[in-house]
């Protein structure tokens, strides 16, 4: 007879001391682990709960100006260092780590409109109300020298905004004319201009770094060819456009915050229609910024809330907001992908963490293998109804809700007009226009 | 690491080097290190490693390489699992690709289904890592395993395994028992109020006391310090040292206790038909109706989707969810009374036995067919009982037997004939219950006169998973595991026949479809409740106002009538269709001949066309 029989040795099952790991033998047949896929949708459930449970976004409040913030500039460089300027003029550089400023100065008289690091992040140049472009340098000066710029240049037009180019040492300015500037020299290196009307944002293309985007204040977003004597093209929308960011990462997309309470991602390459409207604001929108990723990006607006945006997704994944926080005037989304810094007219800056649920700090790598297994359950379950329903509720402020319900009503109520109109009218006179194609009014060639 | 050993003094001492000087010379203790890609700097998660082969399918504008795709498929061979490996770990058929509506979607599926395999096959590929291999039993020539007894056995294998072969000799029987789901305690409940919980495997008594009350069945709770009788009144839990937790009295007089470990739920069915479920998370019971099935006597759950068979004395099993009150399932077995059911551990088949002698092995997933098998017996059989590895056990009154490839290809050793049982035992009285421990190669039988442990080589699954269950957990991973299990505790709602429902598209059967268009016929126009406008004096007065509104409502009920008449008949139009089509299959048409005259004729008009 032959016989052997399933005999244990208890040395190779059971640890040896105290100091060891337990031992964990796995053994991965499906038929050991039954109602897999009942209990995974529970985990994925309690996984959903605890994102909320978790969900505490906002990280500190950075203060210390005087008045409300206008704008960012965010070092390439350094993680850790962020400009920002006000509007009565003043610049100040804070050390994000310590959450302090660490330098302040009078910069412009009035605003300051725009703040852009040069590509090495040695200088940075501001441009004010009082038609300066200043230079200063990113160090601080020494103990009792004072503030001084390193450069000056008057410029001969009124100046609204500035962006850096990533490539070379060449910087824009944007104004009465769209200028390109050298860092070298006191002259802008070209002017370009497109009717009568002042441009209030300017972007320089992160990738292909000669084409510049503007926006207009007759309601226009104009690109630009530095290398061009004329610009490219022009598109009209409904109303004005507050800001424009490009993606960095697809970097013929661009998204611009729109006066109308979206926001509006175009293709550079077809004008026409927008790629996607970007729905949800209740009041203007003032700001947007992209993720280094390029993946989603983050806006402000005038209702007191920042939102976060998929970049191929119509309505936002997430929504800040607190109770003394006011019209978000600037935003910004740090390069290292994990905060979002806001500044708003009561003079705060207010930095969040870009995923809300986030743990900040050291990450062991089995927590963070749970936490990739729990994103991936979130993501096989996220269409049950009950998942669905957690991961999608936020609280929203009171005033926000109210807007909401009366968008909605005005917009139903457009909606019956429309279908009565046309259910009066002869057949084909009333036509279906899509949503994206309601808020582009032309293109200019 | 080992260390080297230091450079000798006479030696120059080098210029310190960094790690990214590349060319220079290392010194010996220098530690290289090797940086990471650009890409992976900062990324902090899991990168997933696919081999080569693995690889997306090739997009059409590039060009295939025949001579190295010859190459790949030699190295192919060389790696490839047995497919029987791989079909035990798989989830089931890849989703075909073909039917997904739009491109992006499309190569989404196919992007996810390489993964699929992926896992499938790394999983499949852990099988080299298990530890144990299962029990054997083989006769020597001219001899068969039915032969051997169980000392026979106990002599010739380890003294660990010799161990488990033992034998109580209890009084106050006939006695119920129960393993823990990790085979390491047992539980025996006498007739006769004797309850005692012990490990088995070392021997220690954990508590023994009686109740002084008839005990009808023992279950153990999720954790092995914790149990439930049912006693004569109501039932009782106990924990391990025999202090008395709960009485229940919600559930009273019952037959059959069963536990179902990932929903928390302790099933009880009693005497009058009744079967409850009791949440002993919460101790809220979540279902507790009459079967109407009369005094219950049979009940197991079947472990794979949570489901309560229950059989009755009529040879009819009926399948119980705790939020439907009639049962998912009927299933008549046998034309007799039954005497013993159980479902195997995986929960693909149905073991009934009944007074017709006969046993009978049912796919559970295909119960409207024949059975898988069919052995006849000459005593009926008053317990049946699958192990792990899919080894069958009977008992006919005191005489035992047990057969391998009954089910699957379970069970160890060599098949010798149908007939002949791969094992057999004669105990000294009746036995009343019996069970496979899990994870062990044994079979515990208790009896009107106590309690034996038999040894059944082949019986056990060799290797458990320790997230799961393990025989050789302390305290601290069984509170673990507790909190682990709790937090994943499934709701009763999701106890179904299929355990994969929850994670199928949502998709409306057959019958919804069929009753959606029976519904169409009965519907009604919907209420319409319209406020008028309220206008300005002069303009208004009610009577305009009510013939306003009423002549709304009636333009909207003419509207939603035209249109369901419409789709009425779109409906109707179909189904003469399908019956047309129907009879065409049988009587085709014959096909006027074409002739070459043909084209001259004029074209039939179409509708649209005649719109315009």
């Amino acid at each position: 007879m032959k016989v052997k029989m399933i005999s244990r040795n208890p040395d190779n099952y059971v640890r040896e001391t105290k100091l060891q790991q337990h031992k964990i033998p796995r053994n991965y047949d499906p038929a050991l682990h039954p109602l897999e896929g009942a209990r995974e949708y529970v985990r994925a459930l309690n996984a959903t709960k605890l994102d909320r449970v978790f969900a505490k976004p906002f990280v500190c409040n950075l203060s210390g100006h005087r008045d409300g913030v206008s704008c960012f500039g965010k070092h390439p460089k350094h993680l850790s260092t962020l400009a920002t300027g006000a509007y009565d003029g003043e610049v100040r550089i804070w050390d994000l780590a310590n959450r302090s400023s660490i330098r302040s100065f009078v910069a412009h008289d009035g605003f300051v409109r725009g703040i852009a690091y040069s590509r090495n992040g040695q200088r940075f140049f501001t441009v004010g109300d009082d038609k300066t472009i200043k230079v200063w340098n990113a160090q601080a000066p020494e103990l009792g020298e004072e503030e001084e710029p390193v450069n000056t240049i008057l410029s001969r037009h009124i100046l609204q905004g500035i962006s850096h180019n990533r490539k070379d040492n060449s910087f824009a300015t944007c104004g009465e004319v769209c200028a390109i500037w050298d860092e070298q020299h006191n002259d802008p290196i070209k002017t370009l201009k497109w009717g009568v009307d002042t441009l209030h944002t300017i972007s320089f293309n992160p990738v292909e770094t000669n084409i510049l985007a503007c926006c207009a204040s007759d309601r226009s977003i104009i690109l630009y060819d530095q290398r061009e004597a004329q610009p490219l093209r022009k598109v009209v929308l409904t109303m004005k456009s507050n800001k424009l960011a490009w993606n960095p990462m697809e970097a013929f997309n661009f998204t611009v915050a729109n006066e109308d309470c979206n926001l509006y991602t175009f293709d550079t390459r077809k004008l026409q229609t927008p790629l996607k409207v970007h729905f949800d604001h209740v009041s203007a929108v003032t700001d947007v910024d992209y993720a280094p990723t390029g993946k989603e990006f983050v806006s402000s607006s005038y209702d007191k809330t920042v939102r976060i945006y998929h970049a191929h997704q119509s309505h936002s994944r997430d929504i800040y907001h607190t109770k003394r926080m006011q019209h978000v005037v600037c935003v910004a989304w740090s390069l290292d992908n994990r905060y979002i810094f806001s500044g708003s007219d009561e003079m705060n800056i207010r930095m969040w963490k870009a995923n809300a649920s986030e743990k900040l700090g050291v990450v062991r790598p089995r927590e963070r293998a749970n936490f990739n297994y729990q994103e991936a359950l979130k993501e096989k379950y996220a269409a049950h109804p009950q998942i669905k329903r957690i991961a999608r509720h936020r609280q929203v402020p009171r005033h926000v809700l109210n807007a909401q319900r009366k968008m909605r009503s005005v917009k139903d109520k457009e909606l019956l007009k429309e279908a009565n109109v046309r259910k009066h009218s002869k057949k084909g006179t009333v036509p279906f226009v899509s949503e994206k194609k309601k808020h582009v009014i032309r293109q200019d060639v | 690491m080992t260390k080297t050993a230091p450079p000798k003094g006479g030696r120059k001492k080098p210029a310190t080097a960094r790690y990214f000087d590349a060319g220079a010379e290392q010194s010996a203790d220098a530690k290289h290190v090797k940086l990471k890609r650009k890409t992976q700097q900062n990324f902090t998660g899991d990168f997933i490693k696919m081999q080569e082969r693995y690889k997306l399918k090739q997009s059409h504008n590039e060009k295939r390489q025949p001579a190295k795709a010859e190459n790949d498929n030699n190295k192919k061979k060389k790696h490839q699992l047995p497919q029987e490996l791989l079909d035990k770990y798989s989830r089931g058929d890849a989703v075909e690709a073909r039917g997904v509506k739009t491109r992006h979607f499309k190569a989404q599926q196919e992007r996810k289904e390489v993964y699929h395999t992926y896992a499938n096959e790394q999983a499949a590929r852990t099988e080299l890592l298990l530890q144990e291999t299962a029990g054997q039993l083989e006769a020597d020539e001219e001899e068969t395993t039915a032969s051997y007894r169980q000392s026979e056995i106990a002599a010739n294998v380890d003294l660990q395994s010799a161990s488990k072969h033992f034998e109580l000799k209890l009084e106050h029987g006939p006695y119920s028992m129960r393993y823990t789901k990790n085979g390491r305690h047992l539980l025996l409940g006498g007739r006769r109020g004797h309850v005692a919980a012990f490990d088995w495997v070392t021997k220690k008594l954990h508590c023994e006391f009686n109740v002084m009350e008839s005990i009808a069945d023992v279950q153990w709770l999720h954790v092995p310090t914790m149990y439930a009788v049912a006693q004569k009144e109501w039932t009782y839990f106990y924990d391990k040292k025999g202090t008395e937790l709960h009485c229940v009295k919600r559930l009273a007089q019952v037959n059959r206790l069963d536990f179902l470990p990932y929903h928390f739920l302790l099933a009880a069915a009693n005497n009058a038909g009744y079967l409850s479920w009791l949440d002993v998370s919460m101790g809220q019971l979540v279902g507790n109706f009459n079967t109407n099935l009369g005094d219950i006597r049979l009940m197991r759950h079947n472990p794979a989707n949570g489901v309560l068979c229950v059989g009755g004395g009529k040879g009819v099993v009926s399948m119980w969810s705790p939020k439907v009150r009639e049962p998912l399932v009927k299933l008549l077995s046998h034309t007799t009374a039954m005497t013993a059911l159980t479902v195997d551990p995986k929960g693909l088949h149905l073991v009934t036995a009944g007074l017709d002698r006969q046993v009978k092995v049912w796919d559970i997933r295909q119960l409207g067919a024949e059975p898988l098998a069919v052995y006849r017996l000459r005593l009926p059989a008053n317990e049946v009982e699958v192990s792990q590895r899919g080894m069958l056990a009977l008992s006919q009154g005191t005489y035992l037997e047990s057969y391998t490839h009954v089910i699957g290809s379970g069970g160890g050793g060599t098949r010798y004939s149908h007939n002949l049982p791969y094992l057999r035992q004669r105990c000294d009285a009746f036995v009343h219950g019996m069970r496979f421990c899990p994870y062990e190669d044994v079979l515990g039988i208790a009896t009107a006169k106590g309690f034996q442990s038999l040894l059944m080589p082949g019986a056990g699954e060799p290797n458990y998973d320790a997230l799961e269950d393990n025989p050789y957990e302390t305290s601290k991973q069984r509170r673990e595991h507790e909190v682990h299990a709790l937090l994943e505790k499934i709701p009763p709602e999701l106890i179904t026949l299929d355990p994969h429902e929850i994670t199928a598209v949502d998709a409306p059967t057959l019958q919804e479809k069929v009753d959606a268009k029976r519904q169409l016929f009965q519907l009604k126009p919907p209420r319409i409740n319209m406020q008028p406008r309220h206008k300005m004096k002069g303009r208004g007065g009610s009577a305009k106002m009510a013939r306003n509104k009423q002549i709304v409502k009636d333009l909207q009920r003419k509207e939603f009538i035209t249109e369901l008449r419409k789709t009425k008949q779109s409906v109707i139009a179909a189904h003469k269709q399908q019956d047309e089509g129907a009879e065409g299959v049988n009587k085709k048409k014959p096909k006027a001949a074409r002739s070459v005259l043909d084209r001259f004729k004029a074209k039939p008009v179409k509708k649209q066309q005649t719109k315009k």
